[in-house]
């Protein structure tokens, strides 16, 4: 019997199939190659135009951009050494701030539900950080605010998925006034000038109730609240040089802050009282000498020129200005301790887990996390450990005019204990009741 | 008595920077009977451009007042050719449509010419204080009263003066003067009234840039500051009567006076204080200070 093959060709085709087909088979039976984990999405999102973009939301986008490149290629300093968010790079998508509340909210969805995004750090304004807490808390969405400053996202409802790393603003204004005191004790009379909006006027009560309870007998003299964005403030700069105030309080920042620089200093308004910026760190190294020598800095905490002498401070310090030419702010140290106490939570629940965590381990991972970041320990003590908690330091300004860079001197620092209030107690009631139970040794 | 004083002298400094601001507005709805919100672009473009100028001219160490002068004639310089470009190529397709579009068009405009603004300038602000530290201060008691702020009222004085002087004394200005009366019977005279809202508001368009140009030393140039004026510039026009001259700087000293006294003496109303003197003189005259009520023409 004679065995025909037909057509060489497609004898030559059925075999290489064949052969493809068991390698494929066998090909299926072995273990995969270890490939590595999916990224983590975060959406980021701070001030990327208007007023509030250049003095706050750049830096802290920028400060954002820098860390999670440093953490995606592992450069960074330990403890966060470790690639991404648990081995898994970080994908960031940067979202703008700006617009009504109504668009803020959306644009929030947008990345929780269209994005499909894995956490939301971001939020520069207190308007839109209490309207996006209800919303992340429905949605189930991590979010991690970085900058935003009223004491009460957590005081009036406990919170599960929203956390602060960064310390709210009633530490800015018990800072300043124990600063004033320490520096000026015979402070007899002070005014203030705060914009007409919730951040001024929430600062100077702060900062009157602080003050009520380190110097009883000092009186308030002038309360002047211009408009926010006003420009023009002869009128207020008269009405402060014909008073008796001995001190000046104020909360302005960027355009506001640099006009009443420029206008207070033609008129020697900074020869005739000391007068505090509370987020004065944002605008030194733009105005540089046009700042008056021994005004009082603040800067929303141990950032920028307050911050400790650390291998991580300088690490970071020298990662952005080789990339933005310019100094971190505050903004942007907020902004790093944010990412990276995010890192150490998800870190940590990966790490339990033996895999990519789940939100809700994340969460649990994240309330009560102490580290440090650029700026220096941070403790989430507050509100079942969702409220972070750090030491702040003021400082007096100097221009040094051999180096021609701007300086801060005199550097008090205050224990986190000392301007922050206890865990279970709102902060404005605590400085009414006379800040009991602060640690300042 | 020094605050009495500081009342007065901080009354006319807000004042001239009011009516710098509103009589390029008051202007163009007194003859062209439009409302137009892209007048604080003009502003904000006479600050940018006042600032790039400053910082051009004093890095070349040059004399101050040549400065003031040199940021003056470019932000005008800036507002003439913004004038032309929108007039030409916007306005004039919608004269004689309802007011509403027109104020409509110009706040779209106002709208895009703030990211003009961005694109040309970028996001950061510019500082422009040379003039300002450069003019000095002098002493009143414990006043003390910046020089820059005494030139800027000068400065406004001269302008409602020569305002004044140009709309009564010489011939275009009474040929505008016919115009904000009555546009029709001025066209029937033969006035070329296509040309006189070109010329109108091209010197309105001059003049909101001057505004920004003298307030730029003082203030920190940053988006949004058009905004802000168009506001002020409103109420003080409203107060005024619109399309008055002598109404924005009247409406420009009441307001200014009130809101300096309410400074010194009850800071907690100075936001409510502009706009309830405004309500107050609509109360009385509803049409502002100067302007009669117009009979209905069928």
């Amino acid at each position: 019997m004679t065995f025909h093959f037909g057509n060489p060709r497609r004898v030559a085709a059925l075999a290489a199939m064949v052969t493809a087909a068991s390698v494929a088979v066998a090909a299926a039976q072995q273990p995969a190659p270890r490939q590595p984990p999916g990224p983590v999405r975060l959406g980021i999102v701070s001030f990327l135009s208007g007023p509030a973009a250049s003095p706050f939301g750049v830096p802290g986008r920028n400060g954002a951009e820098i860390v999670i490149e440093a953490l995606n290629a592992g450069t960074a300093p330990a403890p966060f050494n470790t690639v991404g968010l648990g081995g898994a790079k970080i994908e960031a998508k940067y979202v703008d701030e700006a617009g009504s509340t109504a668009q803020v909210v959306t644009e929030f969805r947008n990345l929780v539900q269209r994005d499909q995004v894995d956490a939301v750090v971001g939020y520069i304004s207190s308007g839109s950080c209490l309207a996006v807490t209800p919303v992340a808390e429905e949605l189930k969405a991590l979010t991690v605010y970085f900058d935003c400053g009223t004491p009460r996202i957590f005081e009036e409802t406990a919170r599960k998925y929203v956390f602060r790393a960064s310390p709210h603003a009633t530490m800015d204004n018990v800072g300043a006034a124990r600063y004033l005191l320490a520096k000026h004790k015979d402070v007899a009379v002070y005014s203030g000038i705060n914009q007409n909006y919730a951040w001024g006027q929430d600062s100077w009560r702060d900062f009157v109730g602080a003050m009520k309870v380190l110097a009883p007998k000092a009186a308030v003299d002038k309360e002047l609240f211009p408009k926010l964005f006003a420009g023009e403030y002869g009128a207020e700069i008269s009405t402060l040089l014909t008073s008796k105030s001995q001190a000046l309080h104020t909360s302005f920042w960027d355009g506001d802050l640099e006009g009443f620089v420029y206008q207070g200093q033609a008129r020697g308004l900074d020869k005739r009282m000391p007068i505090i910026y509370t987020t004065g760190e944002a605008s030194i190294w733009r105005l540089r000498d046009k700042m008056p020598d021994n005004t009082i800095i603040g800067g929303r905490g141990p950032n920028g020129p307050l911050a400790p002498d650390t291998e991580l401070n300088r690490w970071f310090q020298k990662i952005y200005v080789d990339r933005y030419g310019t100094p971190p702010t505050y903004p942007s140290y907020q902004m790093a301790l944010s990412v990276l106490g995010l890192k150490v939570a998800w870190d940590k629940a990966q790490k339990a887990k033996g895999g990519k965590p789940t939100t809700d381990e994340v969460v649990q991972a994240f309330e009560g996390i102490e580290y440090d970041g650029p700026s220096g320990h941070v403790k989430l003590a507050l509100s079942n450990g969702h409220q972070g908690i750090q030491e702040t330091a003021y400082g007096t300004y100097r221009f040094n005019k051999q180096t021609k860079q701007p300086e801060l001197v005199d550097v008090m620092r205050f224990p986190a204990e000392c301007v922050n209030p206890p865990n279970g107690v709102n902060a404005d009631d605590w400085i009414k009741d006379g800040m009991k139970g602060a640690k300042c040794k | 008595m020094l605050t009495a004083f500081a009342i007065l002298t901080d009354g006319l400094v807000y004042a001239a920077y009011l009516f710098l601001v509103a009589v390029g507005l008051t202007l163009i709805f007194g003859v062209m009977k439009i409302l137009n919100v892209t007048h604080g672009s003009f502003y904000a473009f006479g600050a940018y451009g006042a600032a790039t100028a400053v910082g051009i001219y004093f890095e070349r160490g040059l004399p101050a007042a040549g400065g003031f002068l040199f940021m003056i004639l470019v932000a005008m310089a800036i507002g003439l050719v913004l004038g032309v470009i929108l007039e030409r190529g916007i306005l004039r397709f919608v004269y004689g449509k309802d007011e509403v579009v027109i104020v409509l068009v110009t706040y779209a405009t106002f709208l895009m010419l703030e990211d003009v603004i961005a694109l040309i300038w970028g996001r950061q602000s510019y500082a422009a204080w040379q003039p300002m530290v450069a003019a000095g201060s002098v002493e009143i008691g414990d006043l003390v009263l910046s020089n820059y702020d005494i030139v800027l009222v000068a400065l406004a004085a001269g302008v409602a003066m020569g305002g004044y002087w140009a709309l009564k004394y010489t011939r275009y200005g009474r040929l505008l003067t016919a115009v904000i009366f009555d546009r029709e019977t001025a066209a029937a005279f033969g006035v070329n009234v296509t040309v006189v809202y070109t010329v109108t508001f091209i010197i309105g368009a001059m003049l909101g840039a001057l505004g920004g140009a003298v307030m730029a030393p003082k203030i920190s140039v940053t988006l949004g500051i058009g905004v802000e004026v168009i506001v002020l510039a409103f109420a003080v026009v409203v107060t005024g009567g619109l399309g008055s001259i002598e109404g924005a700087l009247t409406g420009a000293l009441i307001v200014g006076l009130c809101r300096a006294a309410a400074v010194h003496l009850v800071p907690q109303i100075e936001l409510f204080v502009i706009y309830a003197v405004m309500a107050l003189v609509l109360v009385f005259r509803p049409y502002g200070l100067f302007t009669q009520a117009q009979p209905r023409k069928i």
